[in-house]
Order: structure tokens, then sequence, then C-alpha cells
């Protein structure tokens, strides 16, 4: 009954999308208000439908209905029930439907907030929308369809892959898909643009929030799967430029573009093109991620063949949508024009090199991820291009991005007097550079990403901090004035410096564990002791468990050293219901290192094989993504986007500048 | 995050069905230069039946023989080029999670900093053009014509 129930609602969603893409449109173009005003209610009831088929699939998992094949082929009844909920979305056909539902939620969200934009903007807008909607909605229903029932449903079904239950992964995804779905709405709204002519500050300031919030739960999202590969693959890794994970940081670069770009858009009027471009950019990279991820052309070209519809269908929306997208950019980019004008030295040249290095390194992922697909279609042969060939040739634009940052982001607007606005950034890069030849000569015989990584993270995070003392004129201004400046700073100034010393963190992070980790794999016996970096190791004893849906081999290992002494117990488990084993490490977390013990096989000369690292400051990568994240957030609560509803300037009157 | 991909396209458990460790202790050889060798080798060779793993971080059957098959051709001598060559030429370039720098592979290796270039040349102009532009005088036509006609006299 529910499975019918939400069968019906997707339908009549559909039909709703429809009617949206298609008269507001109309509306606009002749400006009838009645028109365009209907784009209001349709994106509402979409929502209301999406949800209610949501919870209707929802529903279905947590009775453990059978006789629906997703239920049967994804859930089980032992299964705990949070992961009856998060297993909705753990396979394709449910996250597809959790797409669309987002993809309804941001409609809905411009349609019941975006009072305050032209009606004819939020007509185009969300006639856009309604197109995305469409496009998803259709793959939905004609290749993905959740309710499908069974004739003869099963008694038990053959639950969930054990390694998707897990909290981490359990929200990993939803994240995920508000980042990728979220860009649409920088799409739309770039589409609605270019339909109109018309870029100005206002429209910035009504893309930046949208895109922004996709960028918080995009960087999340990304986080959240770096983290869970992290303790739950069982050697500690925590980003492998696996096809799946460039999928998802491919947009993420990219919507880090625009949000800088939509900047310079909005303070000083320029750029526009460039952002529109990039705004339709950023989405088609979220669908070219949802196309490698859900066609399975990426585990090769033949797998993609033999099941091609769904493929085909992906790659169809793709298609409509960059290709529909960037013609739109061609035919009426050249609207866009914008007159104001910048010196070299400035923060807009500052924002293009941030463009410039951001765009290319997206790009660099893009061919690197492609190419052996180009390969294998063009010549037949099948090759690999694995992390070795993403860390040389990614790493240095992101090197040079860094060095530039504290630059780029304390020069005025306009023009800059290069040695003025690097007074207070003189300071600190002495203290980067000394930290980083000290790193360099403390460390005995450690790689060289260690003095490397120190020097550019300090540089950034404390440039960021100076810029912020700049800001509030400290110590050049009595202390009180200081406070009062500080007082009165808008939020995306906080937001600036928590994003910018976030990315600090994270390579503080990355190149600590990169360079300092200790790994040791032995076999041990029980009561054996043995000494990894400044740790005494004990495996005391294994012993056999059970859990709610599966079977445990679980070790006891005391860890001791001068200062301190605990327990670790990493654990194999057996998922009953799959007979399929997964490794739970056992980590003891902190923020100046990780110890991370993995509990290997039994070994045939008796003892276990035992895989212990010490992975010094390995947290801070989460941390920065965190604070990053929050700087995000903390900037999307700034005031000109709830209050100073910007309200269209009319045509200010200059002299137009001969060209 | 690379399970999830098998999960969520193949869905098909059964291929991670043999539990293993990485590299296993007994793997390992005595010598640890020639053992260090054989960990750097085996990163960058790819575990022919995973998704994008290399044979080191592998748990799959045959990624352990492919450690086993470095560490013996090391033990028997072997530089890595050697070893890795001698990998290459029986399962193909495919192992390689580092593409070579020949044939085709080129335009990959310099795809970034081709990019970095025309990009950079299309910056930079875009800057220059507005550096270049007269700055706004901020008389509108009429004011313009008014000031040349008040300066004419």
């Amino acid at each position: 009954m529910y499975a019918e129930l939400g069968q019906y609602a997707i339908i009549l969603a559909l039909i709703f999308a429809v009617i949206q893409a298609i008269i507001p449109l109309i509306g606009a173009q002749k400006g009838w208000n009645n028109w365009m005003a209907l784009a209001v209610p349709t994106a509402q009831i979409q929502f209301i439908l999406l949800f209610l088929a949501f919870a209707a699939l929802t529903y279905s998992f947590v009775v453990s209905d059978f006789s629906v094949l997703l239920v049967a082929a994804n859930s089980a009844v032992d299964k705990p029930l949070v992961y009856k909920f998060t297993g909705v979305w753990a396979n394709h056909e449910g996250s597809m439907l959790l797409w669309n539902l987002i993809l309804a939620i941001f409609g809905a969200a411009v349609a019941t907030f975006g009072a305050n934009l032209p009606p004819a903007l939020r007509a185009r807008v969300l006639s856009v929308q309604a197109m995305i909607g469409v496009a998803f909605l259709a793959f939905l229903i004609f290749t993905s369809n959740p309710f499908l029932r069974l004739e003869n449903p099963p008694l038990e079904g053959s639950g969930l892959n054990p390694l998707l239950q897990d909290p981490g992964l359990a929200l990993h995804p939803p994240f995920l898909y508000l980042g990728y779905v979220g860009l649409s709405m920088a799409f739309s709204f770039a589409i609605a643009a270019l339909i109109e002519g018309k870029v100005d500050a206002a429209w910035a300031r009504w893309v930046r929030p949208w895109t922004l919030a996709a960028w918080v739960f995009l960087t999340l999202g990304i986080s959240l799967g770096s983290w869970w590969a992290y303790y739950e693959l069982g050697w500690g890794g925590w980003w492998f430029w696996d096809p799946v994970e460039n999928s998802s940081f491919m947009p993420w670069l990219v919507a880090t573009a625009l949000l800088h770009s939509a900047i310079v858009v909005e303070k000083r009027d320029t750029l526009k093109a460039w952002t529109v471009l990039l705004a339709i950019l950023a989405f088609s990279f979220s669908l070219i991620g949802t196309f490698l991820v859900r066609s399975g052309v990426l585990t090769s070209v033949h797998a993609f063949a033999t099941d091609p519809r769904r493929g085909m269908f992906v790659l169809l929306i793709l298609a409509l949508t960059i290709g529909g997208g960037l013609t739109m950019y061609a035919l009426r980019a050249n609207k866009l024009k914008s007159h104001s004008v910048f010196a070299t030295f400035s923060r807009e040249s500052g924002l293009v090199l941030n463009n410039l290095l951001l765009s290319v390194s997206a790009a660099v992922v893009l061919v690197g991820t492609m190419w052996p697909l180009v390969i294998e279609f063009a010549t037949g042969e099948k090759i690999s291009v694995g992390p070795p060939f993403f860390d040389m040739a990614f790493t240095p634009f992101m090197i040079v991005l860094v060095m530039a940052l504290p630059i780029g982001s304390i020069l005025p607007w306009k023009r800059a007097n290069l040695g003025r606005s690097m007074k207070p950034l003189w300071g600190v890069m002495a203290i980067s550079v000394t930290l980083g030849a000290l790193v360099w000569s403390l460390q005995t015989g450690g790689r060289i990403i260690a003095p490397i990584g120190m020097t550019l993270a300090a540089w950034i995070i404390l440039g960021a901090i100076a810029d912020f003392g700049n800001r509030i004129r400290f110590r050049k201004v009595p202390f009180g004035e200081s406070m009062r400046r500080l007082g009165n700073l808008p939020r995306s100034d906080w937001g600036k410096v928590l994003a910018h010393s976030g990315m600090g963190l994270i390579i503080f992070g990355i190149s600590s564990v990169t360079a300092w980790e200790i790994e040791d794999i032995r076999t041990t016996r029980y009561g054996e002791t043995y000494d990894v970096g400044s740790y005494t190791f004990t495996l005391n004893n294994v012993k056999d468990l059970e859990g709610p849906n599966y079977s445990i081999v679980r070790g006891e290992v005391l860890v001791e050293s001068e200062t301190e002494s605990f327990l670790l117990y990493p654990e194999k488990r057996i998922y009953t219901a799959q007979q399929q084993p997964t490794t739970e490490a056992g980590i003891d977390m902190g923020l100046t290192r990780d110890v991370y013990i993995v509990l290997g096989d039994k070994q045939e000369a008796g003892g276990y094989a035992m895989r212990v690292y010490i992975k010094p400051f390995v947290n801070w990568i989460w941390i920065g993504t965190l604070v990053m994240s929050l700087g995000g957030l903390v900037s999307l609560f700034d005031r000109r986007f709830r209050v100073a509803a910007p309200s269209r300037k009319g045509r200010k009157t200059t002299a137009a500048p001969a060209e | 995050m690379k399970y999830l991909l098998i999960i969520l396209m193949l869905s098909s458990p059964a291929m991670l069905a043999s539990p293993a460790m990485a590299v296993e202790p007994s793997e390992m050889l005595d010598n640890p230069e020639l053992e260090a060798r054989a960990r750097v080798i085996s990163k960058g060779l790819r575990c022919l039946v995973c998704q994008n793993e290399n044979i080191d971080d592998s748990n799959s059957g045959l990624a352990a023989d492919l450690r086993i098959l470095v560490r013996e051709r090391l033990t028997e001598g072997d530089t890595n080029q050697g070893v890795v060559d001698y990998i290459v030429d029986r399962f193909g370039e495919y192992v390689l999670l580092k593409p070579t720098f020949s044939g085709t592979n080129m335009l990959l290796w310099a795809s970034g900093p081709l990019l970095l270039i025309l990009g950079g040349i299309g910056a930079v102009s875009f800057i220059r053009s507005r550096g270049k532009q007269r700055p706004e005088t901020g008389l509108d036509e009429d004011e313009t014509k008014k000031l040349a006609s008040l300066l004419e006299d």
C-alpha cells in the first residue's frame, strides 16, 4: 500500500515538475504575473510529494516490508533500527529518490523564502530548477524505480552491506547530495541570468548563499567519507584519489572557485561572464560525478556496455544540461559586460589567480580520472592513473595557491600598493620559514614534505590572522577602538579567517601524517611485548563474541608509554547475512597522534598478525575541514544576505568608457 | 569510499569474500632494506582485481601473490625498475598506478602545465584589459558634452 502511494507521489511530482518547467518560463518571457507565480506552489507541492514518497520508502524499510524489491535486496529484520533508516539511501534507487527530494527541498526553499527576488528572476530560476527535476524524476521512475514489488516476497532480506552499517558512511551520502544538488541552484541562477542577459551585484548576492550552503555540505560530505575510509578500511589512509572521491572533489574545487569569483561580482561588478560559466561548470561537475558513479563506466567501459540503460540516461541528462548550459552561455555571455577597473596588484587580480589555479587543478583531476576511459575507448588498451599521478600533477597547484593566498587576500580592492599591503605579512613569512627550517633541522631523515608543509600551514594560518588583525587595525589604533571594530566586523570576515585557517590545519595534518607516520607489521603472541615509536604494545587476548547481526573476533591490546596506558580493542566482524568480513581498527584518537591497531589473521605458526600505526596529528585533517565548513557557515549568516535584501538598482549612469 | 562505489554499483558482496590483510608478516623479507624497497614498489602497482587499490593495501589473494613475486625478484637481485618491468611484461601497463611518461600519456602529464599556460594567458590579458580601461569619470554623456563645450569656449 505504502509503496504504491510512494510510486503515485513520484509520478505526480514529475507532472508538477513539467508544469513548473514550462508555465513560469513563458510567464516570465511574456510578463504574465499569474503564470510566473505558478512556480511557487508547484515547487512546494513537488517537495511535499517527494517527501511523502521518501517517507513511504522509509516506512517500508523500517517495517521490513520484503515485498518491496529494494527492501528485500538491501535490508534485514535483525538490522539495527538506525541502519533501517539509513539503508533507504544506501542503494542506487533509494539514493536517487533522496537526490530528487533534496532537489525539491532547494526548489521549495527558493519558492518559499525568495519573496525578495524579482518575480521574473524567481520564475526563471524555479523553471530551470524544475527542468533538472524533470530529468532526474524521469531517471528515477523509468530506470531506477525504488517501489517495485516482488511477487513472492522472501521471509528475510539479504541485508545491508556491512561496510555501510556505520555512522560515518550512513551520513556521507546525504551531505554529499546536499552539496551536489545545492550547486543546481547556482546553475539555475546562472541560466536565469543568461536568459535575462543581466548579472549584477544583487544577482551575486542571491547566488552566493546557495553556493555557500552547497559548498559547506560538500566539504562536510567529502570529509565524512575520508574519515570513514580512515577508520574503517583498515590501513588508515585518508584519501585515495579514487575516481569516486575525485567525482566529489572536482565539484568542490569548482564550487570553491565560484564562491570566490561571486565575491568579485558582488563587490566590484566584474568577472560576471566567468562567474556564470563557473556556476554552470560547478553543477556540470556534480553531474559528471553522478554519471561516473551511477553508470558503472568506472569499472570498465565494458561494465557500462553490459547494462547501459542507466548510464545512457545519465549521459543524456549530462549532455542536455552541460550542452544546453554552455550553448546558452555562448549565445548570451556577451551581454554580461562589465566596466569596472582594477590594477594588476589588487584583490581582484588575487581572486583571478585563485580561480585560475582552482579551475586548472579541477581540470587536472578530471583529465586524470577520465584518462583510462579515453585511452580504453580510443585504443582498447587498459591503463591506470593512480595516486602517484595525482600527487605529482595536482599538488603543485595547491602549493602555489597557498603561497599566494595570504597576499591575495590582504590586498585592497581596485589598486594596491604591494609594499604597503605586504607590511603585516613580512613577519608572518619570517616566522613560517623559520618554523619550516626548524622542523627540517630537527627531524632525522624525515621527508621534505614536513618542513614545506609546516611552512605553508603557518604561512596561511598566521597570514589569515594577520589579515584579520589588519582589518581591525590591531595595535594601529587604541585597543578599545580595535575591539569596537572587531564587534562591527561582518560575519563574512570571520568566515574568511576561519575557512583559510582550516585550509592551513588540513595542510598541517596531511604533512605531519605523511612525513612522520610510523608503521609496524608483525606476528605477535599473547603476552609478548614490543615497541613501536614511544609506545609498548602487548596483545592480551583474542576473544570470539556476538554482535547484533555479526560475529566478532576481538583482540585486547595493552598500549603503554611513559605517560599513559590504555587498552584498545581491534576487531574483525563477520556479518551473518552476507558472510562478509570487515575490520574495525582499534584507535585511540588524540590531538597529537592516533594509535591505530588492526588485528589480522591467526597465523599457522601460532600468534596473530598485527599492524600498528602511530599517526601524528592526523585528526587535524578533519578538524581543518570542520573549521573550514564552520567558516562557510559563519559567512552564510552574514547580515548582507539576510537584511539588505538587495533591490536591483537602476542602471547607474556613468560615462560609458570607450572600448 | 571505493567500497561504497562497488557496493552501490554492483551490489555484489561476494567479491570481498576472502578475509586477509594487506601485507602479511609471513610475506615480509628479513632484510629491512629489501623489504622497504618492496613496500615502495608495491605501492605503485595496482591490484588487478580491485577498484583502484595498490597491492600493498589490498586484501585480495592475487595482490598477495604479486607482493610475493615482487619480493622474489628483489631477493634475486633485480633493481626496483627491473622488478616493475618484469611485472609490466607479464600483466601489462594496467598494473602501473603511475602512468608512463611515453606516447599518448605525455598529453596526460602535460595537461596541467598546458592548461595553466592557456588559462594564465587568458587571466593576464583580462587583468591587463581591466587596468587599461579609462577609470569612471562619474560624468554621464550629457555632462561630458557639457564639459567639452565649456572647454571649447
